[in-house]
């Protein structure tokens, strides 16, 4: 049963080594003249004012928590889709009563303006 | 044999990153070193023939909770910026609670010794049979909607979820006007 997993094992071992190999490849072959401007923070778009690390509006920790809410659904629901063959009419009105439930849940929250982008 | 290998190669991991979660220096890092920390129970589970509390361990703790927790450390200013010692003034007092909890699990998992899968008791169980364990996650989902099991538990969850999100809005989100 374990073996069901070689191909788990394979990707654990491969994934690290496909982003370390053009890095270690270049740290190898690649040309070093470092100047100030090269060593400069690289960043997308405009430079960076005053530290990085800030502190974090309390919006973001709402949408990390409808993430949380909604990926458990994703959780509870698997199993019933494996079993879907088997289950009847009444697990369909169960399921439709556990989505309506959330869906409550993200009404209010839109209801709120949590959706909006700040 | 090999089997062990992997076993005392996924522990160990895990026990180094939960090291590095109650040791570092700087809280965001421990709640990254948390992740890889779960990622060696799923392997755990794994080992266990508990493939689908794996995936679950993936997608609920890796996934989702570990973001909740490095948003819940980037709130806290404080946090962010000082790198302070994590070990608090009372090692007496927490040494205590330590060794009383472990010692409260060792000895319920010695009363259960005879149900240990390769225990020496003589009521020892043998390994479950493999199309118990294939169709485990089918049979779950069946008792998650069979009226004589576990429908009505199934159900309060999501009212449970409900009531988190709409009581953490509550408590978090900027009111409007009318409201306050």
């Amino acid at each position: 049963m374990i073996s069901d997993w070689r191909f788990i094992a394979f990707f654990v071992v491969l994934a690290p080594l496909f982003p370390a190999l053009p890095i270690g490849i270049n740290l190898l072959l690649g040309p070093r003249k470092p100047n100030y401007i090269k060593q400069q923070i690289y960043e997308c778009g405009v430079e960076t004012v005053g530290d990085t690390w800030v502190q974090f509006k309390v919006q973001y920790y709402i949408y990390a928590l409808i993430f949380v809410i909604f990926d458990i659904e994703a959780v509870f629901l698997f199993p019933i889709a494996a079993a879907y063959g088997q289950v009847g009419l009444f697990a369909v009105i169960e399921i439709a009563l556990f989505i309506i439930i959330l869906t409550a849940a993200l009404a209010y929250a839109w209801g709120r303006g949590v959706l909006e982008w700040v | 044999m090999i089997e062990q290998i992997i076993f005392i190669v996924i522990s160990l991991f895990t026990l180094m990153m939960g090291w590095i979660v109650v040791s570092n220096n700087n809280l965001f890092h421990a709640a990254l070193a948390l992740m890889a920390s779960f990622l060696g129970v799923a392997g755990l589970y794994v080992m266990l023939d508990a493939g689908f509390l794996a995936m679950a361990q993936l997608l609920v703790y890796i996934g989702a909770i570990s973001i909740l927790i490095i948003f819940a450390i980037m709130l806290t200013r404080r946090m962010m910026q000082t790198e302070e010692s994590p070990f608090n003034s009372q090692p007496g007092l927490a040494g205590i609670t330590a060794v009383s909890v472990f010692a409260v699990i060792a000895f319920i998992f010695w009363q259960m010794r005879e149900f240990w899968p390769l225990g020496a008791g003589e009521g020892a169980m043998p390994p479950a049979d493999k199309s118990i364990i294939l169709g485990s996650v089918a049979k779950l989902g069946e008792y998650f909607v069979s009226p004589d099991a576990f429908v009505l538990p199934f159900e309060v969850a999501s009212v449970m979820l409900l009531a988190a999100l709409i009581g953490s809005i509550w408590v978090a989100w900027p009111k409007t006007e009318d409201e306050s």
